[in-house]
């Protein structure tokens, strides 16, 4: 299982995580990867935090608990660093990657924990501002992913996120587009340290 | 009579015979026996709308009598009988 | 590494939805629990995309739900419904009418704890409960045993040997709302598969009529639980007979259990469903290190295969066997109870050991099965165990 990563997704309810999870196994799978996505079930509400997790691996994946030593973690409201340790369990040599406007210097200061990791920030909110029109920084979030662990091609992948947003969105090929651009972007504009 | 035993059953107890409840014979629960007296009788077949045992033997519109094999003896169509002569009178077995 | 065949990513109760689609039943009752609802949810879809000739039927509670399942049944349609914990337990009464009627319903069941407290998330209480019913309880690891349990329970069912219901349960949110790889098979090879049902008795057949429900009294009513008894044995070789078809059609090797890495074994871990996954993942890690370790997976226990079991682990020198659900006897779960009754004659028997895990959707991770191991370990070398009956993962 050496290629195997998995994924933990920090948000609040409402933000896409659980969609988010899903449609990077769907994608990744489509990729000819082994995947697993789910979220943490619990009395959710609207902006209560929440996880959400993801393993893609190359065999097949039995593990069926939660992923608690990430290799990335995904931060997709940075309210959440302080009240939540968003860090636990994160695997040497791993990534943070938050959602935020900040330098990622400033966020690792703000996380106040030190390791061999490396942090990662995208205005995710923004982007997905400027290109679907709404604060659902989740599909930027995979963006950006793709950029810091290159487990699979970026374009291949973005070929079928197109395929699985389309059939998400029927007819609304605006939202389809926004969201791609989104990604597009944030592969673009994430930033690391 | 011999019981039959699990494998000569149908399974789940259902019951695939029509109409096989004419071969119990409930008559042996009697304690009090309608008599029929057909002198005083004039066919109205009230006592067979309300037998609920169908223990009233009806052809051709006339009362013929009382199916004793299933009639339990319990007196509403001697009830039930409108003669002021009762046609069916309660009597101990 | 490229695969070969075309996999999807679905969540189990997706699969099993699916599972359904493809076996296309006259009747569907319906009622929503989670962590079920999304079954009779996305076959409401299919119902409305005209993708099923079923007749949904929408009802006001489980114990409805199953009423009506049973009253399609016996006037002769393939009719299902599914359901989880609290619903289960309604529907009660009604397992052992089903059951009792001989009425081959196959149901998932999505495994979930029962309350009190109250609680949505996975474990074995709810079926574990049910095991006296007289229904057939088939588990599943994953999306894909799940969808794969579910095509062949419609077979084992209604095979005229067995009429018996079939549970097929899998863990609620770990199987039923993760999104995994499977594979589906094609529309009509499930159709040929489970083919046309055949009632042994229908109230429908209006040529010769039947009554479901007499009354039987004390003279009759023995014969008709032996018959019972009778057609559970009967289901045992069943099982393995549409297993065999099964793999010819799929590939994919079924049986009363799944034996990982057994075969040299001496310390074992029986475990269910999804949690077996995750000691798999253990056992090649320990494997790696030259540990003598394996794992047993339980997938039928109505019937109980017992012979079969204490043969799979007659090499085991410790066994722990791990129960998703509490008995209360306070001698140990449902699992370990039976398994350790089915060593009784056996000439050689292994340390045996307890451990209760996982209640009301507990994470059981691969440190917790790492845990069960190193005590089967000090278990061997001390040559007993320290502790029959252990709750694995409860704060002191």
């Amino acid at each position: 299982m050496s290629n195997l990563v998995e994924i933990r997704w920090h948000a609040r309810g409402g933000q896409g995580a659980k969609t988010a999870s899903t449609l990077l196994a769907e994608a990744a799978l489509s990729a000819g990867k082994y995947v697993q996505g789910f979220p943490e079930y619990g009395p959710e509400r609207m902006g209560a935090p929440i996880l959400a997790f993801n393993r893609i691996g190359d065999e097949p994946i039995t593990i069926h608990s939660n992923v608690e030593n990430p290799d990335v973690v995904m931060v997709l409201d940075p309210s959440l660093i302080g009240p939540v340790n968003v860090a636990e369990g994160l695997k040497e040599g791993g990534v943070i990657v938050v959602n935020t406007n900040l330098e990622p210097e400033a966020v690792r200061q703000k996380l106040g924990v030190s390791g061999n990791y490396t942090v990662a920030t995208v205005d995710a909110s923004g982007i997905a501002v400027a290109t679907i029109g709404r604060d659902i920084p989740n599909t930027p979030m995979i963006g950006a992913l793709l950029k810091l662990r290159e487990f699979l091609p970026f374009e291949s992948f973005m070929e079928r996120m197109r395929i699985d947003l389309e059939r998400k969105f029927q007819g609304r090929q605006a939202i389809v587009e926004g969201n791609l651009n989104a990604m597009r972007r944030a592969y673009q504009e994430v930033k690391q340290a | 009579m011999t019981l039959k035993g699990y494998k000569d059953l149908p399974e789940g107890g259902v019951i695939t015979e029509k109409g096989n409840s004419a071969l119990y014979k409930t008559g042996e629960w009697r304690s009090m026996r309608p008599n029929y007296y057909p002198e005083g009788c004039v066919h109205c077949l009230i006592c067979w709308v309300f037998c609920p045992d169908s223990a009233i033997k009806v052809e051709n519109g006339k009362m013929l009598g009382i199916d004793y094999d299933h009639c339990k003896g319990c007196g509403i169509c001697a009830r039930e009988c409108p003669r002021k002569e009762k046609a069916l009178q309660m009597v101990k077995e | 590494m490229a695969l070969e065949i075309k996999q999807v990513a679905m969540t189990g109760n997706e699969a099993v939805a699916n599972a359904i689609k493809q076996i296309n039943p006259d009747v569907i009752a319906a009622y929503p629990i989670t962590p079920q609802t999304d079954i009779v949810q996305f076959y409401s879809t299919f119902v409305a995309n005209g993708l099923v000739d079923t007749q949904m039927v929408t009802v006001e509670s489980e114990h409805s739900a199953i009423s009506a399942t049973i009253g399609a049944s016996a006037a002769g349609a393939r009719a299902m419904t599914a359901t989880s914990s609290q619903g289960l337990a309604l529907m009660h009464e009604l397992l052992h009418i089903a059951s009792g009627f001989r009425l081959p319903i196959a149901m998932p069941v999505v495994n979930r704890a029962v309350s009190a407290p109250i609680n949505i998330h996975c474990d074995h209480s709810d079926t574990m409960a049910a095991l006296t019913t007289g229904w057939i309880q088939i588990y599943g690891e994953n999306a894909q045993e799940a969808y794969d349990n579910m095509i062949q329970a419609v077979k084992i069912a209604e095979d005229p040997r067995v009429k018996l219901p079939v549970m097929v349960c899998y863990d609620g949110f770990i199987t039923s709302h993760a999104v995994e790889n499977l594979v589906l098979l094609p529309d009509e090879k499930v159709k040929e598969f489970v083919g046309e049902y055949k009632p042994t008795h229908e109230l429908f057949d209006f040529d010769s009529p039947v009554t479901f429900g007499p009354l039987v009294l004390p003279d009759y009513f023995s014969e008709i639980k032996a018959q019972q008894a009778e057609a559970m044995l009967a289901a045992k070789e069943v099982i393995l007979e549409v297993a065999k078809e099964f793999e010819k059609m799929s590939g994919r090797k079924y049986g009363y259990f799944e034996g990982y890495k057994l075969e040299d074994a001496e310390r074992v871990i029986v475990v269910m469903s999804s949690t077996a996954g995750t000691a798999k993942a253990v056992v090649n890690e320990l494997r790696a290190q030259g540990e003598k370790v394996g794992l047993l997976k339980p997938r039928v226990i109505r019937p109980f295969p017992a012979e079969e079991y204490v043969k799979a682990l007659s090499g085991a020198k410790v066994v722990g066997v791990m129960d998703r659900a509490e008995t209360f006897s306070t001698q140990g779960g449902q699992l370990f109870t039976e398994l350790r009754a089915a060593f009784y004659e056996a000439p050689e028997r292994p340390l045996m050991r307890n451990y209760i895990f996982g209640l009301g959707g507990r994470d059981t991770t691969t440190a917790e099965i790492r845990k069960v191991f190193e005590q089967l370990k000090q278990d061997q070398e001390r040559g007993s165990v320290d502790r029959k009956v252990t709750h694995l993962d409860v704060r002191v």
